[in-house]
């Protein structure tokens, strides 16, 4: 049973030190005394808050519900009262403050009342539905909301259905220890995937440094009697577990940056995630905790199940974090995100807590000028020639950088890993991005700016003309009136009759502008604000005086239209 | 509504052919590196009137406080012109704000509305108004029309979702 | 603090440096077998002098000295110069020729990394235009002892034409243009009988063809190490081998073989350490096997019809120009952007 794999390009081997988080069992954490929910946890919209400060909730409750196209719930993590529902820091490197619901735990963890559903029997939209207000999102760090990624192509089924197994990620072991432990159930959930997305066959890829996950989840398929589902070994080279990646390892197609993989016939999900799936349809329970490697510095890293908005440094103190911790990192080595603090939450994105300190994971030596060895582009698993976007990014040339393709960058890390010059090529690489995004927000609204600017201009241009037209139409009016009035005197005896717009003599048109400003006058008086009654009479006089600038204003406008 | 859109739409489209025939290619691309604050700080009823007047040699590139420092690097690229500072008598560069009205003293007057260059603040004759943030520019027009002066300005604060990664800092220690 | 990745390779700049210089060690001894210990003194004052040149640059552009001095980089530009000179140029060229190379080809172009031309290569070109005589004279292998060797590159011993000859290279070319001459007494004579004389040996020139073959497994050394490609040195000797097989092929008589080309001058040294230097050459792969070929025809060229002894240092420079063109238009498709 030789499956043909294929190589990606590039890539690097970095310590994996997975071994040591590997010895001991999943864990259960003590509830904290505070758990932080923040609402917005997953790509898409921010889930409004369905609870206010005071109420009780219990385990399972949602108490974010999900917002807009493209939204996933959030829910109570234990049962408890809700103590404030409030900006709190988030677990992002940003160190900025997100709308997180916080829960005093009441200690009896009592789960409300649970709804499960039976997958083939329910249509496909309300499974979906179903599985957004589970909260159910991709558990390998994207948090991309599962409901979405759960439709078949257009042709309304799939050749592959690619499960993430891989794990590549140095320190990080929770997706191994879930195919250890948990393999039978996650199977289930990946059989409801495949139901639902139609798949003809189910490819299970993990590193081929998990071999007891392997047999693991091979026997678990066994005792399923499941075919078409198959657990493939691939080898060990970072980073195979990108989804891009494994997709081309395991079935040589290469998804595009910024195209469905569902038009290539194949989807990707995390095995996390396949096991909240098998959670939320089978015992009808939403995502409300997580494994979590804690490793790095500490004397006995482990993976434990957590709730989600369990403070970090609740989580770390039960591995023993060495005195000279220094830093927490959500994720691993390669990609992970430094934390503004120690007691941010745990959230669905959270697959590892890297526990570092100054001589674990020291400053990179001072960066050097680029040499162009190229061993970045030998080590970029997307194509990409680093050097150039580098180069481009660092003069702030976006333009240039975005033509050798910085959009593909998966951000995986490889190239700093290895640039002998030491130069943090990533950051320049996130730096542009989120420089060009900014800018392309800016460009929009200033767009937008522009063109109600003008559509302001052409609309008081249009009523303008319509109040020069009734003008005219008056002065006609006026006009007859006065040369009938004046047919007696000889005076009027070279005045037209007719309602010509050419003024006909230097008192006509007097009396023309006069009855126009009249007029002008009249109108703007009906339109001014009649609600400025009761005012105090140092508020009156300034209404006062600006009434008498605007009605200066539209007086001098009225003597043009005419003309 | 439906009406309202599709006559709003008709009315753009109708304006942007208009503006399409008077087009004049140098201007667009001037008026594309203006930020569209449309405050008149420059010394011109909007920007696009700006831009008219430097394509025509008639103003400075140093004019538009909004735009700051680094539009003026553009617009100085885009012409070919000198880099300058920009001119202290239009105003200084200041953080992006947008106007916030205190609903508790609004009276309702409609003078912001009329004074605001974009249309960003929504509110009838004696309602209670309140500006669009997504939509106001900033430009400070409104905040000299109101009677009670229940306008002010508010800088804009980062959200996660405008957060942007810093320029990576470049430490040579020096030997 | 830094953000991710948050481990790295143990490599830098200085560890790829290093090995650049190990690597040309084989060559080295050769030459210092066949053409006695002055090499090594010339090294050394070429060292001396770029460390020196690039300590000033650093002190006026106000860059940090010890971390640039330490990255090793004039060192091999030095060790590249020393090599392409003449072992006995005299000690104020050396001098000159590397201050040129670091000084205005390297760091006022703006230091490391920064350089358009290979900096070891245009100052081979600026010298060889300014003493072509001095730049010409090379002793046949074993001719010299150290201390004329000594004499020569710090005295004012200059019997340049008694002791010295051209290289195999222009002997070669003289010789050929001569017997293509029906006043010559070398007319009518074949290659293989031109080559006959003392200052051949196998393939090239006696003991320069050792040299050579020192350079070959430092190469290849460094291909192992994976500091360099494949790409360059196969192209290069590829198409040098290419284009002399097919002037020889035709006129066995009046062109040099495949293999002489490949054993002589410059060739073996410019295909593993010149070309290959990554600040000045082409970076993707399909760019390097264009660039390396074009160097090869470019050094063909010059060597066959020019006036220089050899055509390595004008061929890399000419190519030097066209690198930006030549990564422009052979950047690899992406991921997923490929059409297979
Ligand atoms: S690895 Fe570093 S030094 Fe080498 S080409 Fe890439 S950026 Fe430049
Ligand atoms: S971070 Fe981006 S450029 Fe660097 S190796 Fe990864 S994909 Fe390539
Ligand atoms: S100063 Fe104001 S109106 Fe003038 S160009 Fe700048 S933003 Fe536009
Ligand atoms: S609301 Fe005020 S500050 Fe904002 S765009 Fe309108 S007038 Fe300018």
């Amino acid at each position: 049973m030789l499956r043909k794999l294929f190589k990606f390009h590039g890539g690097v081997k970095p310590q994996t030190n997975k071994t040591q988080s590997t010895t001991e069992p999943i864990a259960s954490v003590p509830l904290p005394d505070r758990l932080v929910i923040p609402l917005h946890q997953a790509v898409g919209g921010h889930p409004r808050p369905l609870v206010q400060p005071g109420d009780h909730v219990l385990k399972g409750q949602r108490i974010g519900g999900a917002d807009g196209n493209l939204s996933s719930a959030v829910h109570a993590s234990t049962s408890g009262i809700v103590r404030d529902v409030a900006q709190a820091v988030m677990p992002h490197t940003s160190g900025l403050t997100t709308l997180s619901v916080i829960i005093e735990p009441d200690g009896e963890d009592r789960w409300c009342e649970l709804e499960k559903v039976n997958y083939r029997s329910t249509p496909p939209d309300e499974l979906r539905d179903f599985l957004r207000d589970a909260g159910v999102v991709g558990l390998g760090g994207a948090v991309f909301p599962s409901y979405a990624k759960l439709k078949p192509g257009k042709e309304g089924k799939l050749k592959t259905l690619v499960i993430n197994g891989a794990e590549c990620e140095p320190f990080i072991t929770c997706d191994d220890m879930l195919m250890r432990e948990r393999a039978s159930d996650m199977l289930k959930g990946i059989v409801a995937m495949r139901y639902m997305l139609q798949a003809e066959e189910v490819l299970i890829g993990i590193e081929d440094n998990k071999p007891e996950a392997v047999a693991s989840v091979q026997a678990a398929i066994k005792a399923s009697g499941e075919t078409g589902i198959e657990a493939v070994a691939i080898p060990t080279r970072y980073p195979a577990g990108g989804a891009k990646q494994l997709i081309r390892v395991l079935t040589g197609i290469e998804v595009p940056h910024g195209r469905r993989s569902t038009d290539f016939g194949v989807q990707c999900f995390n095995v996390g995630t396949a096991f909240s799936i098998f959670e939320a349809l089978e015992h009808g329970r939403p995502l409300i905790s997580r494994l979590v490697t804690v490793a790095g510095n500490v004397t006995a890293p482990r993976n434990y199940d957590v709730l989600i908005g369990t403070p970090m440094d609740h989580l770390v103190r039960l591995a023993g974090p060495r005195p000279d911790t220094d830093r927490y990192i959500m994720g691993g080595p390669m990609m992970g995100v430094r934390m503004p603090g120690f007691d941010v939450p745990v959230v669905k994105a959270t697959n590892c807590v890297l526990v570092g300190s100054a001589t674990m994971f020291p400053a990179p030596p001072p960066e050097m000028p680029c040499i162009r060895c190229g061993e970045c582009a030998k080590a970029c698993p997307a194509d990409l020639a680093p050097f150039e976007m580098y180069w481009f990014s660092r003069s702030k040339n976006f333009g240039k950088a975005q033509e050798y393709h910085l959009f593909d960058c998966i951000e995986c890390g490889c190239c700093s890993f290895v640039c002998p010059s030491h130069i943090p090529l990533v950051d320049y690489f996130r730096f542009s991005k989120s420089e060009i995004w900014s800018r392309e927000r800016e460009k929009e609204s200033a767009d937008g700016a522009r063109d109600r600017f003008e559509f302001k201009n052409f609309r008081q241009e249009r009523e303008k003309q319509e109040k020069a037209e009734k003008l005219a139409a008056k002065a006609a009016a006026t006009r007859e009136k006065v040369a009938t009035e004046g047919a007696a005197t000889p005076a009027a005896a070279d005045g037209e009759a007719a309602p010509k717009p050419k003024p006909s003599g230097d008192d006509a048109k007097r009396a023309l502008i006069e009855a126009a400003m009249e007029k002008a006058r009249q109108q703007k008086a009906q339109v001014a604000p009649k609600n400025t009654d009761h005012l105090a009479p140092d508020v009156e006089a300034d209404i006062a005086a600006i009434d008498a600038r605007r009605n200066a204003a539209p007086a001098r406008a009225a003597d043009t239209p005419d003309a | 509504m439906t009406g309202i859109a599709l006559v709003l739409g008709a009315v753009l489209g109708f304006a942007s052919i208009k503006f399409k025939v008077e087009g004049d290619p140098l201007v667009e691309k001037i008026d594309a590196i203006l930020p569209q604050t449309q405050c008149g700080q420059c010394g011109f009823p909007g920007c696009r009137p700006y831009a008219t007047a430097i394509a025509d040699g008639e103003a400075e590139i140093n004019q538009c406080p909004p735009g700051g420092e680094e539009g003026i690097r553009k617009l100085a690229d885009l012409l070919g012109r000198e880099f300058k500072p920009l001119s202290e008598e239009h105003g200084v560069e200041k953080p992006k704000s947008v106007a916030v009205i205190d609903e508790a003293t609004c009276i309702g007057c409609t003078l912001c509305i009329q004074a605001c260059p974009v249309d960003a603040i929504v509110g009838a004759a004696k309602q209670l108004h309140t500006i669009v943030a997504a939509e106001c520019t900033g430009c400070e027009l409104c905040l000299a029309p109101c009677p009670v002066d229940c306008i002010t300005m508010e800088a804009i604060t980062e959200t996660v979702d405008t957060w942007k990664w810093r320029y990576p800092v470049v430490e040579i220690k020096a030997a | 603090m830094n953000n991710s990745p948050f481990v790295r390779k143990a490599a830098s700049v200085q560890s790829v440096m290093l090995q650049v210089l190990l690597a040309l060690v084989p060559a080295i001894a050769a030459y210092v077998w066949f053409f006695g210990a002055g090499i090594l003194v010339q090294l050394a004052i070429a060292s001396a002098a770029a460390l020196a040149g690039e300590a000033a640059m650093l002190a006026i552009r106000g860059k940090p000295k010890a971390l640039f001095l330490t990255d090793l980089s004039a060192v091999v530009t030095a060790w590249l110069i020393a090599l392409t000179f003449p072992p006995i140029a005299p000690w104020w060229l050396t001098v000159t020729g590397t201050l040129l190379a670091v000084v205005v080809v390297k760091q006022l172009y703006g230091g490391l990394g920064q350089n358009p031309f290979n900096p070891a290569m245009a100052a081979f070109c600026l010298m060889i235009v300014a003493y072509p005589a001095l730049m010409s004279q090379w002793p046949a292998a074993g001719q010299l002892d150290f201390k004329t060797q000594l004499d020569l590159i710090f005295g004012g011993l200059r019997q340049v034409d008694a002791i010295t000859g051209a290289t195999p290279l222009d002997a070669l070319r003289t010789a050929l243009r001569s017997a293509a001459n029906p006043d010559s007494q070398l007319h009518g004579l074949r290659t293989s009988q031109l080559m006959d004389g003392p200052a051949f040996g196998l393939l090239g020139g006696k003991g320069s063809e050792w040299i050579a073959l020192g350079y070959l497994v430092g190469g290849l050394w460094l291909i192992r190490q994976r500091i360099i490609t494949w790409h360059i040195p196969a192209a290069f000797c590829g198409a040098l081998f290419a284009s002399a097989l097919l002037l020889w092929g035709m006129r066995p008589d009046a062109f040099a073989s495949p293999l002489f080309h490949l054993a002589s001058g410059g060739a073996m040294l410019g295909a593993f350490f010149i070309l290959t230097d990554p600040v000045s050459g082409a970076t993707t792969p399909r760019g390097k096997l264009l660039f390396a070929a074009g160097a090869a025809i470019f050094t063909y060229v010059i060597r066959s019809f020019g006036a220089f002894p050899d055509g390595v240092a004008f061929a890399t420079l000419l190519m030097n120009i066209l690198v930006p063109l030549i990564d422009m238009k052979t950047q690899a498709p992406v991921f997923g952007h490929k059409k297979d």
